[in-house]
């Protein structure tokens, strides 16, 4: 296995975005079947990662690392159980946003879709970078056709809920930059080496207090991309203004990343200070799940309310997260891909009404399933997998979230459990107002009923929901290992190496160690 | 042939499956064949398989399916098997029979429905559910039962979903259950803590074993209780249950009578060591549903729509099933529950029929005098009335008076008092029904009058036979005064279900109480006869002498406008306030104002601003190095 897949699905896209400058902006049915075959290659091309992934070992895999700036500044990708899963779930969801804006987009369809294929890169770059400051990059490079995305592309506000959208995570991700130099200098006056490296950092304990500033400005970053409580509020206005496309991506995926950067950074790197942190974390989880819920409750926009249940579902994942328990981090994991799958299809459900109607106020609609019997089956399916119906996917996620979480403590999963509750509320309401009752609105009237390529596009969607619900082995599978490895370095069962304190006694001595390591490494490669 | 149990449930998975996909482009008649074909070949399973328990020796019990693991992650772990033993084997005999007799049945009720192929596929998709229900071999595919279900529940009260009403009821039910559901799942999740399997096998054993203490054993007991409160629509949580009438009346009779409803008391009865092991939980199961069993029957007196009258009889008679397992007397309570799928959905039916010879009618007032123009359906409605009454030598005499028996044998007086008056409302009440809608005066609307007629032969049958059912169903569960070997149906469950606990009254004793019994029934039939036919002004007097006890009847104690005000509308009031005041002027006005005094502050500053690129990437090159210095150095 020496190709340079994970390379591959990295810049592939970003590659057919560099291709679709050069052809000419007026084909475009070209132009969409291109980027759509660009995204829909990488998909498959990225299979092989699941396939040739070896669930037996915690080192991530498929790893390529080459120097890149110097000091340290290495591009080094790999991945693991855990963001295996996340990398699958991006490259799923690309051909199927590029697909469902076939026809709601038509200015500037070139210029869409090269800021499409870009997002792709940024995404897949963030989830398998194993050096922070390549994840640092990547992570803002994100951003940028985000931005376009909402502002060119979006509703009347986009705008504001641009604005916003950029200020709040730029906001989080300087504090988290500042943080990464703190490492990587800690690190360098610890052993004299430079190294942004994810692995070196783990080898390290911080002095306490230190860990207490970098875990904050690190948490701070991810919570405003989960996003937690109460840093919430630019998730409804992005999603509100943005293209179908773009809520469909930022709810399936740029969610996640705040989640995956718990599991990831914030969660193993510093262990001491999540220990302090943990009350106020879950008390808002536990917050964003009610508050999301209630909030989700009475919007009177379908798309911003499904924005609210996306702060409930993350909610949960949080709390889960931090029950530091296997079945709450696989929980976790799952049911990031669940809230993927079940927000993003609603997203899609309701880019298709508002396509139809061009409205998304809930008052506005009302009996639309007599008129598209075969889209409302889609809508119901949809609903029931993000309400966690067993048999579908969201069960099994919630099920394990809310175990792992009433292992660790029994009455927050008692006031956890509401969730069931709630989003059965917010859903069936929103959907007997809009599905339901007699046909009030006679625009209702002219609607057609989804087409071969919506249903194309959400047949996918259905099935994984029903395998994942009915057979979620071989997603659980894969994760075990890496989750394992996880708890153990959160609990510090690890072996670790480096004191990062003023102790230049012991500093020589890992120093020495670490030399060692090297020259393993070295003789390894050598063979 | 016994092997093959495990594809009961999936016959009719199988069906729903080919009908959702390919149903569009299925002939009508090939629709309704496949569907009640799927059904019948599960029946035709479970018979050969409770045949097939009956030879194999008990200490084999249960036989266990296991098809894969389904979850497993950490200490969770739960397999996809089905089981059968004596408890699963009546179970899905009822399931698919009655389901069978139902789908058929539907066949001619729904035949000019624009929805066909979508309800036999719900129907399907509703029979495997509750299957997989009843012969999962774990407390969580229990649970994908209990909440598959409740699905099929949902899409089949809201079937009709342009009405209004249908849709909010199907959203009612779903939402009520999901409340007892959450504190189902809760329970599961203690006995996974505690326990460490959902395996039903490895439950007893661990309760026989004194893994659990009685404390811990009562709080999983009370958790799961709530999920049955709510799916067998008991006290507080039973409000879903009259407006779940909004679905199709084959659907009231399948689900909301014949056995959805009691899936609680089958769930009590699965789990009947725990609840005996428990003591306090099972006292708590016997209070709620002989409080229930009264408190709906109160209910039923003043209805005047038919299948309302029927569906508080349904809430009523669960609790009586509640006050069996909940006594101790699990096999008295599965017992009622079988004769009562029988009594219970041919009552439906018939009142579906005389709706369907009425245009739809429901209002009893609108009825009277129907004897002479539906002589089938007049007929098999009395003998599911008598059945239900408890009128002796059909079922439901023998079944309730096998729980009264107990309730009294065990020393529940207070338990027993309670059932008796709730008997004595029962017949009252179905007798006034009948009264109502075939005797005295006709009271028809001359447009209805115009097409009354009795129902065809697809419906009429199916009625003939839950008939015959109704009378002789009774007779494999015979008291032990008529001789110690004749209880068959206790005998059968008796591996399931262990009598220790069954205690044994004096052959005189028990004579009274089951002449209590038959007395109790007649009387209640007789008041309905003085009041409905002999001197019809009763009634009237009695509500104008008392019209706030008639008027609290008759608006069920105002408990649906309680909850609206108390849970429904102050969330959703509470929330629109939060979101107004706090969300949107506090939390996102924090932002918008950290934005507003940023841009006042930009502004000032922008007079260091040259609006050069040069100096700005000077700046900022100039601030990273002294950062990093700083960093590096300090």
């Amino acid at each position: 296995m020496n190709l340079p897949i994970l390379s591959f699905v990295i810049f592939f896209p970003l590659a057919g975005a560099v291709i679709l400058i050069f052809i000419n902006k007026e084909k475009k049915n070209f132009l969409r079947s291109f980027a759509f075959s660009v995204a829909l290659i990488n998909f498959i091309i990225s299979l092989t990662l699941y396939f040739n992934f070896n669930a037996q070992t915690p080192d991530p895999q498929f790893v390529e690392k080459e120097a890149w700036i110097g000091y340290g500044i290495n591009y080094h990708v790999g991945i693991d159980g855990i963001s295996l899963f996340l990398v699958l779930l991006s490259t799923f969801m690309m051909p199927i946003v590029i697909l469902s804006s076939w026809t709601s987009i038509q200015k500037r369809i070139k210029e869409y879709l090269i800021f499409m294929l870009m997002l792709e890169t940024g995404i897949i770059g963030v989830f398998v970078s194993l050096n922070l400051f390549l994840f640092y990059v990547f992570w803002e490079a994100m951003l940028i056709p985000m931005y376009f995305l909402i502002g060119a592309w979006g509703g009347p506000r986009r705008i504001y809920a641009t604005l916003k959208y950029v200020l709040f995570t730029m906001f989080g991700s300087l504090l988290m930059l500042v943080a990464i130099f703190v490492l990587y200098t800690t690190y360098y006056k610890a052993t004299g080496v430079y190294s942004f490296n994810l692995f070196d950092y783990y080898k390290i304990i911080l002095n306490p207090n230190l860990q207490v500033w970098l875990f904050l400005a690190f948490a701070l970053a991810f919570a405003i991309k989960v996003p937690m409580f109460p840093f919430h509020t630019w998730l409804p206005d992005a999603h509100v203004e943005a293209p179908t496309a773009g809520s469909v991506i930022l709810a399936a995926v740029l969610l996640k990343m705040g989640a995956y950067g718990f599991l990831r950074f914030a969660l193993p790197l510093f262990p001491e200070a999540l220990e302090k942190f943990l009350p106020l974390l879950v008390i808002l989880s536990l917050i964003s799940i009610i508050y999301g819920g209630l909030m989700a409750l009475i919007q009177k926009d379908i798309k911003s309310l499904v924005a609210y249940s996306s702060v409930s579902h993350m909610g949960l994942i949080m709390l889960a997260i931090f029950a530091l328990n296997m079945e709450g981090i696989e929980g976790a994991i799952y049911q990031m891909l669940n809230h993927g799958l079940s927000t993003g299809a609603l997203f899609l459900i309701v880019g298709i009404l508002y396509e139809r109607a061009h409205t998304r106020q809930i008052k506005d609609f009302g009996g639309v399933s007599k008129q598209m019997p075969v889209f409302s089956a889609f809508f119901l399916i949809c609903m029931l997998s993000s309400v966690g119906l067993p048999g579908l996917n969201g069960f099994v996620g919630e099920v394990l979230c809310l175990f792992g979480v009433f292992k660790t403590n029994t009455l927050l999963a008692i006031i956890g459990v509401s969730t069931v509750i709630l989003a059965a509320g917010y859903l069936l309401w929103m959907f007997q107002r809009v599905m339901q009752g007699p046909i009030k609105n006679e625009k209702i009237l002219s609607f057609k009923d989804i087409n071969k390529r919506e249903i194309g596009y959400l047949i996918p969607i259905v099935i994984l929901m029903f395998w994942m619900g009915i057979y979620p082995k071989p997603f659980l599978r894969k994760m075990d290992t890496s989750v394992t490895h996880l708890l153990n370095k959160v609990s510090r069962r690890e072996r670790v190496f480096i004191k990062a304190e003023k102790d230049k006694g012991f500093i020589s001595e890992i120093k020495k160690v670490l030399e060692k390591e090297k020259n393993k490494e070295m003789e390894e490669e050598l063979r | 042939m016994t092997e093959i149990f495990w594809l009961i449930p999936f016959v009719p998975a199988l069906s729903a499956f080919i009908l959702a996909v390919f149903g569009k482009i299925l002939p009508k008649k090939y629709v309704s064949f496949q569907a009640c074909f799927a059904v019948f070949i599960s029946f035709t399973i479970s018979v050969v398989s409770l045949l097939g328990l009956l030879r194999i020796s008990h200490e084999n019990y249960p036989i266990v399916k296991t098809l894969f693991s389904w979850i497993h992650s950490g200490s969770f772990e739960s397999n996809l098997s089905l089981q059968l033993d004596p408890l699963s084997a009546v179970m899905a005999l009822v399931v698919s029979g009655v389901g069978f007799l139902i789908h058929v049945y539907s066949v001619g009720y729904m035949a000019e429905d624009k929805g066909y192929t979508r309800y036999f596929t719900y129907l399907n998709l509703f029979t495997f559910a509750m299957l997989l229900l009843v012969m999962g071999s774990n407390i969580v595919l229990m649970f994908i039962g209990w909440e598959g279900v409740g699905l099929c529940s949902y899409l089949l009260i809201g079937f009709w979903y342009e009405k209004h009403s249908a849709a909010n009821a199907g959203k009612k039910a779903f939402i009520v259950n999901r409340i007892g559901d959450a504190g189902f799942l809760l329970g599961i999740f203690f006995i996974f803590v505690l326990i460490g399997s959902g395996e039903f096998t490895a439950i007893n054993k661990a309760i026989s074993g004194g893994v659990i203490t009685q404390g811990a054993a009562t709080l999983i007991a009370i958790l799961l209780f709530v999920g049955a409160i709510g799916k067998s629509a008991q006290i507080p949580l039973y409000v879903w249950l009259p407006d779940a009438m909004e679905g199709p009346t084959p659907v009231s009779a399948l689900i909301h009578a014949a056995t959805m409803v009691t899936a609680g008391v089958y769930m009590v009865s699965r789990m009947n060591m725990l609840y005996t092991f428990s003591g306090v939980a099972a006292q708590i199961v016997a209070i709620v549903g002989a409080l229930t069993a009264v408190y709906a029957a109160t209910m039923a007196l003043t209805q005047n729509d038919i299948k309302r009258v029927l569906a508080y009889s349904t809430i009523s008679q669960i609790g009586f099933m509640f006050i069996g397992c909940g006594v101790g007397a699990y096999a008295a309570g599965m017992f009622h529950l079988y004769t009562h799928a029988f009594f219970k959905s041919l009552l439906f039916l018939a009142a579906g029929s005389v709706m369907h010879a009425l245009s739809g009618e429901l209002d009893m007032r609108k009825m009277g005098g129907l004897k002479k123009y539906l002589p089938l359906t007049y007929p098999t409605f009395l003998i599911g009335a008598i059945a239900i009454a408890g009128v002796p030598f059909f079922s439901g005499f023998f079944s309730k008076d096998a729980i009264l028996t107990q309730a009294y044998a065990n020393g529940q007086y207070f338990i027993w008092a309670l059932g008796i008056m709730g008997a004595v409302l029962t017949a009252f009440y179905m007798f006034r029904l009948i009264f109502l809608t075939f005797h005295g005066q006709e009271r028809i609307e001359p447009e209805a009058k115009k097409h009354l007629h009795e129902s065809p032969p697809m419906m009429t049958i199916p009625l003939v036979i839950l008939a015959f059912f109704s009378v002789v169903a009774g007779y494999i569960g015979l008291p032990v005064v008529l001789g110690k070997n004749l209880n068959w149906f206790g005998r059968f469950l008796e591996p399931v279900i262990r009598v220790s606990h069954e205690a044994h009254l004096e052959i005189g004793t028990e004579w009274l109480l089951i002449l209590i019994s038959v007395a109790v029934a007649l009387v209640g039939i007789y008041i309905a006869y003085v009041f409905y036919i002999r001197n019809p002004q009763i009634p009237h007097a009695l509500v104008a002498r008392f019209p706030f006890i008639y008027k609290l009847l008759y608006n069920k104690y105002y408990v649906d406008e309680i909850y609206n005000a108390a849970f429904v509308n102050s969330t959703v009031k509470g929330s629109e306030i939060i979101y107004d005041h706090f969300d949107l002027k506090v939390v996102d006005g924090a932002v918008n104002g950290t934005g507003s005094a940023t841009n006042f502050s930009g502004k000032i500053l922008s007079y260091l601003q040259t609006g050069l690129l040069k100096d700005y990437a000077l700046v900022f090159l100039l601030g990273a190095i002294l950062f990093l210095g700083y960093l590096l150095f300090f």
